[in-house]
C-alpha cells in the first residue's frame, strides 16, 4: 500500500517536473535573484559592490520621484481599467449579433493587432502640436490648439486615451467567447417572461458575464502596470516626470542609470503590489462573481 | 554538482571559442552597433561606407547593426556584452564615455594606436570635437557623427515680417525681438522653437554658454546648475513662452519639431546641425541656418557620436576595428558622410576635400556648424552622467512647465548631483 503511494507520487512528481523546472529556472529563479540583488548596492570597479540591507527601499521610501510615479500609476489604473472594459463590453454586444460583423470586429481588434510601437508613433502625431490631427480638427472649428504631451496637466489623459483605445479591443475578444457561449433559451425564455433588453441585459447577461469580466479585470489591472512601450515614444516619462510610470522608472534605473540593485528593489515593489492586487481580487471578487 | 556542471559549461565554451578563434584565423569579424538619433535614411549611409570598406579589406567582415536612438544603442552594446555576445566596437553617446569607463567596457585608443603614423592620426580631428572624448590624459572616443545646435530659420517668413533674411539675430534680444515680429496672435506660427524633450540639458547647455558659464567640470566630478547666470538662462528660457509668448507653452518635442519646421508652424527653431540634409531636401520655402545667438558670448555644446573600442577583444580585433575607424572617419568618407546627413566634417582636412568644399559653395549653411566650432563647449559629462543628466533635464521641464521657479529647479539638482558626485571627487 505505501509502496503504490510512494510510486504515484514519484510519477506525479514526475510528470510536474517539465513545468516545475522552466518556472523554477524562468520565475521563481529570478525572482530570488532579484529580491537578493535589491539589498546590495550599486558596485564598479573601483568600489565593488556590497550588503546594504534595506537602504535601497529606504532611498526610494525618501524618493519624491518613486511617489510621484506610483500616484501616476494609480491614476493610469484607475482611468484606463474601467473605461476599457466597458467599451470593451459594448463592443462585444454590438459586433455580436450584427450583420457585416466580421468587418466591424477587425476594425475594433485592429489596434490590439498593431504593436505598441507603432501606435504609439501614430499617436505621436495626432497629439503634435500645431501640426497634429487633434489640433488641426480643433482648428476647423476655430479652437485653439494645445500643446497635448508637453503640459503636466494633459500628459496623463492623453497617454490614457491612447492606452483604452489599444487595450478595448483586446478585451471585447473575451467578452465576444463569453457571448457566443450563452445559451440562446435563456434569452428566449427572459423575452417570453417579457423583459426587456435592459433588464435581460442587467439581470440575466451581466452577471453570467462576472466571471469573465473578473478575469479581464485581472488582466487589465496587471497590463496598466506592465505597459510602458508608449513612453519611449511618446513622452520618456515627462514632462518632469509627469507621465513617469514604475515600469519605466525601474527601465531607467537599470540602463539609463546602470544603477542594477535599485531597480532590482523598484522591481520588487512592484512585484509585491501586483502580487497583492491579484490575490485580493481573486479572493474578495470570487465569492461574489458566480451566478447562483 | 553546481560546481561540476559550471565546469563542464566552460569546457564546453573554451571548445567552441577554439573553434571560434581557428575560423577567425581566416576571417577576423567585428561586430559595431550604431545610433542615428535624426531625420533621413542614415542607416543606408552607414552601411554603404561599411560595404565598401569591406571591399577594401577582404579578410574583415564587419556587422554594422542600427540599434536606434543613442540611449537604445548603448543599453543593446553593453546588454550583447553582458550575454556574451562579441561587440568589438561601436558608435555610442560622445558623452557616455565616463559611465563606459566605469563599466570597464572601453579601452582608450593610446591603446591600440601606438605607431606614430597612429598618433599623428588621433592629432587631426578637431580639438573641440575631442574635448568629450579625451578623459584623464587619454583618448577614449573618436568622433564620429558630431554636430553642434545651430539656429534653422525661415526666410520667407523673415521677409514676410519685414526682417532681413540674410541677417539672423545674433543675440538674444534681437532673437527675441524677431521673434515677437514672426508670431502670429491666431496661434498659427510661433516665432520660436528650441525643443525640451529627447535631450533638453544639451539645449540648456547652449544657453548656459551663452551666458558665460559651463555646467561641469573638465574632469567630470562637479556640476554648476545653480550659479546665477544658470539660473539665468533657464529663466530666459521660460521667459520665451510665459513673458515673451514667442514660444508655446510646456515641452517642445524634439521629435516633431523639424516637422513643424518645414510645415511653416515655427519660424525660428534650434536643432542639431544632423538635420541639415533631410531639412534642405523638403524644405518648400526658402531657409537659412545660422549660429547660436549668444547673450554675454556665443556658443553651443558639440553633440553626436564617437566611436569606441571595446575591452573584450582580441588584439587582431582591435587592430582591425581601428583599420575599421580610420577609414570610417578619412576625410575624403568624412565628407561624403557630412553631405549625406549634415552632420559635420570631423577633421580640419575634410574641408578641405573637393567634395565638401564643392558642396560648401554651393551650399554655404553647411559651413555654420563647422564655422560655430570655434566657440563649441563639451557637452555635459560627468560620472553617474544618466542620473545627472536627468535630474538637470527634470528641472529644466519642471521649470519650463511652470511647475517650479528656475532657481529651486537647479537648487533641487545641484543638490542632488551634488549627492552623486561627492564620491568621486
Amino acid at each position: 500500500m505505501s509502496k503504490r503511494v510512494t510510486k504515484q507520487a514519484l510519477t506525479g512528481w514526475l510528470l510536474v517536473l517539465p513545468a516545475v523546472t522552466v518556472l523554477a529556472a524562468f520565475t521563481h529563479f529570478p525572482i530570488v535573484r532579484t529580491m537578493v540583488e535589491s539589498l546590495y548596492s550599486k558596485g564598479n570597479p573601483v568600489r565593488p559592490s556590497h550588503f546594504i540591507g534595506l537602504d535601497n527601499y529606504a532611498n526610494f521610501a525618501a524618493d519624491p520621484v518613486f511617489w510621484k510615479v506610483l500616484g501616476n500609476n494609480a491614476i493610469f489604473a484607475l482611468g484606463t481599467v474601467p473605461v476599457s472594459m466597458a467599451l470593451a463590453l459594448v463592443m462585444a454586444l454590438w459586433v455580436q449579433s450584427r450583420s457585416g460583423k466580421a468587418v466591424l470586429r477587425l476594425a475594433y481588434f485592429l489596434p490590439t493587432m498593431l504593436p505598441m510601437i507603432a501606435a504609439a508613433n501614430i499617436w505621436l502625431f495626432f497629439y503634435t502640436p500645431d501640426i497634429g490631427l487633434l489640433d488641426q480638427l480643433l482648428g476647423t472649428f476655430g479652437l485653439p490648439g494645445r500643446n497635448w504631451l508637453g503640459d503636466p496637466a494633459t500628459v496623463m489623459p492623453c497617454l490614457m486615451a491612447m492606452t483604452i483605445w489599444k487595450e478595448a479591443g483586446f478585451f471585447m475578444i473575451f467578452y465576444l467567447a463569453a457571448l457566443q457561449g450563452m445559451s440562446p433559451e435563456l434569452r428566449e425564455a427572459a423575452l417570453l417572461e417579457g423583459c426587456g433588453r435592459f433588464t435581460y441585459f442587467r439581470r440575466v447577461l451581466f452577471p453570467l458575464l462576472m466571471p469573465t469580466s473578473l478575469f479581464v479585470l485581472v488582466n487589465a489591472v496587471l497590463n496598466a502596470f506592465k505597459l510602458v512601450d508608449h513612453l519611449f515614444i511618446l513622452t520618456k516619462g515627462g514632462p518632469s516626470n509627469a507621465s513617469n510610470l514604475l515600469l519605466y522608472y525601474i527601465y531607467e534605473h537599470a540602463f539609463a542609470f546602470y544603477d542594477l540593485p535599485a531597480a532590482a528593489a523598484l522591481t520588487v515593489v512592484l512585484l509585491l503590489g501586483l502580487a497583492i492586487l491579484a490575490i485580493s481580487q481573486f479572493v474578495f471578487l470570487d465569492k461574489r462573481v458566480h451566478y447562483r | 554538482m553546481f560546481g561540476r556542471f559550471t565546469r563542464a559549461a566552460a569546457t564546453a565554451a573554451t571548445i567552441l571559442g577554439l573553434a571560434g578563434t581557428a575560423a577567425q584565423a581566416k576571417d577576423i569579424e567585428l561586430t559595431m552597433y550604431y545610433p542615428v538619433s535624426v531625420g533621413g535614411p542614415l542607416t543606408k549611409v552607414v552601411d554603404g561606407m561599411v560595404a565598401d570598406f569591406q571591399k577594401d579589406n577582404p579578410g574583415i567582415k564587419v556587422n554594422a547593426i542600427y540599434a536606434g536612438n543613442y540611449d537604445d544603442t548603448r543599453v543593446k552594446a553593453l546588454a550583447a556584452l553582458k550575454g556574451g555576445q562579441p561587440v568589438q566596437l561601436s558608435v555610442l553617446f560622445s558623452i557616455d564615455a565616463y559611465e563606459l569607463m566605469e563599466q570597464d567596457a572601453v579601452i582608450p585608443f593610446d591603446d591600440v594606436a601606438q605607431s606614430a603614423e597612429d598618433k599623428e592620426w588621433l592629432k587631426s580631428f578637431y580639438p573641440g570635437l575631442m574635448a568629450n572624448g579625451v578623459i584623464n590624459g587619454k583618448t577614449w572616443g573618436i568622433p564620429f557623427q558630431r554636430s553642434t545646435i545651430v539656429m534653422y530659420y525661415n526666410k520667407d517668413a523673415f521677409r514676410e515680417v519685414g526682417l532681413n533674411p540674410d541677417q539672423p539675430p545674433a543675440t538674444w534680444k534681437d532673437m527675441v525681438t524677431a521673434a515677437k515680429k514672426l508670431t502670429k496672435q491666431d496661434g498659427s506660427r510661433w516665432g520660436l522653437a528650441i525643443p525640451s524633450t529627447g535631450y533638453p540639458y544639451w539645449m540648456f547647455g547652449a544657453l548656459a554658454k551663452q551666458n558665460g558659464e559651463l555646467l561641469m567640470s573638465a574632469d567630470g566630478t562637479k556640476t554648476f546648475f545653480n550659479k546665477p547666470n544658470v539660473v539665468e538662462a533657464l529663466q530666459f528660457w521660460r521667459d520665451l513662452s510665459a513673458k515673451d509668448k514667442v514660444m508655446s507653452e510646456g515641452t517642445v518635442e524634439w521629435g516633431t519639431l523639424r516637422q513643424s519646421f518645414l510645415e511653416g508652424k515655427a519660424a525660428m527653431i534650434w536643432h542639431s546641425t544632423g538635420n541639415l540634409t533631410a531639412i534642405r531636401k523638403d524644405a518648400k520655402f526658402d531657409f537659412g541656418v545660422a549660429m547660436l545667438p549668444g547673450n554675454r558670448e556665443p556658443g553651443s555644446p558639440t553633440g553626436g557620436g564617437n566611436f569606441y573600442l571595446f575591452k573584450k577583444s582580441t588584439p587582431e580585433e582591435r587592430a582591425a576595428s581601428l583599420k575599421l575607424i580610420k577609414f570610417m572617419t578619412a576625410p575624403e568618407r568624412a565628407a561624403q558622410w557630412s553631405i549625406a546627413t549634415g552632420y559635420m566634417g570631423v577633421s580640419p582636412e575634410s574641408y578641405e576635400t573637393d567634395a565638401l568644399k564643392a558642396y560648401i559653395k554651393d551650399f554655404p549653411q553647411a559651413a555654420v556648424a563647422r564655422d560655430q566650432l570655434k566657440v563649441a563647449t563639451a557637452e555635459l559629462a560627468t560620472y553617474q552622467s544618466g542620473r545627472v543628466r536627468k535630474l538637470l533635464d527634470d528641472a529644466i521641464q519642471a521649470t519650463l512647465t511652470g511647475s517650479k521657479t528656475a532657481k529651486a529647479a537647479l537648487d533641487d539638482a545641484q543638490e542632488q548631483a551634488d549627492r552623486l558626485l561627492k564620491p568621486y571627487r
